[in-house]
């Protein structure tokens, strides 16, 4: 077991009604760490975020945020208790202002919400102007900052991403995953789900490789991404990214 | 000019043409919003607003054996009270148990929920007619000899002005409470995109409750307002109401709440100016075929442009 851990997935056996997707599935991420979950299509990966807030059926096993048990506890409590999550697509509350979706992210916040909004503003700063402008209006780049800084509202002990960067110009790419790394430095953990596996490798303090709902290979950011078999896996066969 | 066009056109089709999309507007707001918060058509809407105008009846009748003469807006207020408790009990018995059932089921509910509390309604009050206000409205004298002496006279019952600033009123207030309220732009989430709600943190539970209330405000002023407007009540004005709604939200774009108002005061309007002898002496469309103007919009939009004028939901 990992020292500080934050969030653990412990032989977890899920799914979709009858469908069983998941197969002893093991996570765990620390606190201050950047952790990511690789794959090819079909591994299960955004499936795993969806356990943790309790959007699917778990058969078995156990998800724990610090000490505390999550099996089975609805979305709405999981995100009460400090698991922010932004999902792969529609993210963000297209009709309302990037304020309304960020004072939406703070739905059971009782007080301070014009601080969390200036910390916000100022972790991304690109947001400032456009605060009252609909969040349906703007680039796929700066509505992926606005699902993120919602999640980031309540205080979250860990931010869950899922795909942050797909559909997304390598340009804006970057920015995310630069974006993510000044997140986590500011004491944030972060697991991710990532298509882009060698940058977010790069990135990323540990990964888990999941391969038909199990998982196939743990390691550093850097020893997965220079690993042969990972490499011959999905990094080769996706070209250089 | 004034008075070969103006006058008629403005005093017996323009203006009742606004009061009616008044009336359907506020119907619409309800439809509109369970439409987009909870995704299904209701269609018990309509007689929460019939409910509402006979209870809005019955509290005047008390308040009167009581000695107070009151007027229907002093009755509508308990009986505004009244059809809110009313459609929550009717969610939390007779839909909530169906939140996460198919969207059919939950119509299906709600269509026995419409024969339910129109039969309920007459058991109790019984199937005729009944007199709402009685007497000719006469034009309210102070505007007709204000707007005379600018030589356009305008003839504007005392009823249809209330209603006119009734509906304003509570637009204005309904305005308010989805742009500034933390449980209306909650309203607006939740519509906007209700798996995102959830996994926001957003008590959708509440949210529903809410839109209960404001859209049962809304059905009673828009029922009180029909029994105004027309003098009578009966069991079936609900039903009534139900197409001209319907085709209003549709108009406006599912889920849009100033969409449902736009278009409501066009199907009023629409309803009304057909009628209205635009070619020679008779009127363009028979006054008997009024409701088919609604449908006839409401089956154009659904063809040539389904999200609606303000881009509303596709289902």
């Amino acid at each position: 077991m990992l020292r500080n851990r934050i969030l653990a997935v412990e032989n977890l056996f899920a799914g979709y009604g009858e469908t069983e997707i998941l197969h002893d599935i093991n996570i765990e991420v620390a606190g201050h760490e950047i952790v990511s979950i690789i794959g090819p299509n079909g591994a299960g990966k955004s499936t795993v975020m969806k356990a943790i807030l309790g959007i699917l059926n778990i058969n078995r096993g156990s998800i724990f945020l610090e000490s505390k048990q999550i099996t089975g506890v609805k979305p709405s409590d999981v995100v009460k208790l400090g698991v922010g999550y932004v999902p792969q697509t529609d993210n963000v509350f297209v009709s309302l202002t990037v304020q309304e979706n960020l004072e939406m992210g703070a739905w059971t916040l009782r007080s301070g919400l014009e601080n969390k909004f200036d910390e916000m503003y100022t972790l991304f700063p690109d947001l400032s102007d456009k605060r009252f402008q609909a969040a349906g209006q703007l680039s796929g780049g700066q509505r992926q900052m606005v699902a993120m800084a919602k999640a980031l509202m309540l205080d979250a002990k860990i931010l869950l991403l899922d795909e942050p960067t797909a559909g997304l110009s390598p340009k804006f790419r970057h920015e995310i995953f630069s974006t993510i790394q000044r997140i986590n430095e500011s004491g944030m953990p972060i697991l991710m789900v990532e298509q882009n596996a060698k940058q977010a490798l790069q990135i990323s303090h540990r990964g888990y490789v999941l391969v038909d709902g199990s998982n196939r290979h743990t390691g550093t950011g850097i020893g997965l991404s220079s690993d042969p078999e990972v490499a011959r896996m999905f990094l080769g066969s996706r070209g250089s990214v | 000019m004034w008075e070969s066009f103006g006058f008629e056109f403005i005093n017996f089709y323009f203006i009742p043409g606004l009061v009616l999309g008044c009336i359907y507007a506020l119907g619409a707001i309800g439809i509109t919003l369970t439409f987009g918060i909870l995704r299904f058509a209701n269609f018990s809407h309509g007689e929460i607003m019939m409910t509402s105008s006979y209870l809005t009846w019955e509290f005047i009748m008390i308040f009167t054996s009581l000695g107070i003469l009151a007027h229907p807006l002093i009755g509508a207020i308990p009986a505004s009270i009244c059809a809110i408790l009313l459609a929550l009990f009717v969610d939390r018995f007779f839909y909530k148990p169906f939140r996460n059932a198919p969207t059919i089921m939950i119509v299906i509910a709600s269509f026995g929920m419409m024969l339910i509390i129109r039969s309920m309604v007459q058991v109790i009050w019984g199937p005729n007619q009944l007199t709402f206000v009685k007497g000719i409205a006469k034009p309210n004298a102070y505007i007709r000899d204000l707007t005379a002496s600018f030589d356009f006279m305008l003839l504007i019952p005392n009823k249809h002005f209330s209603i006119l600033i009734g509906t304003v009123l509570i637009m204005l207030l309904f305005n308010y409470l989805l742009s500034s309220t933390k449980i209306g732009k909650g309203m607006r989430a939740v519509s906007d995109n209700p798996d995102l709600a959830k996994v926001s943190g957003i008590d959708v539970e509440n949210i529903i409750k809410a839109t209960w209330i404001v859209g049962g405000f809304c059905a009673a002023a828009a029922g009180v307002f029909l029994a105004m407007d027309t003098q009578f009540i009966e069991s079936t004005m609900g039903f009534r109401m139900l197409l001209p709604m319907f085709a209003a939200a549709i108009l406006g774009g599912i889920g849009r709440p100033f969409g449902a108002v736009a278009g409501g005061l066009i199907i009023g309007l629409a309803e009304e100016l057909s009628a209205y002898p635009w070619f020679g002496d008779g009127p363009v469309i028979s006054p008997g075929y009024k409701s088919g103007v609604a449908f006839s919009i409401m089956v154009l939009m659904l063809i040539i442009k389904p999200s609606g004028l303000f881009k509303g939901k596709v289902f």
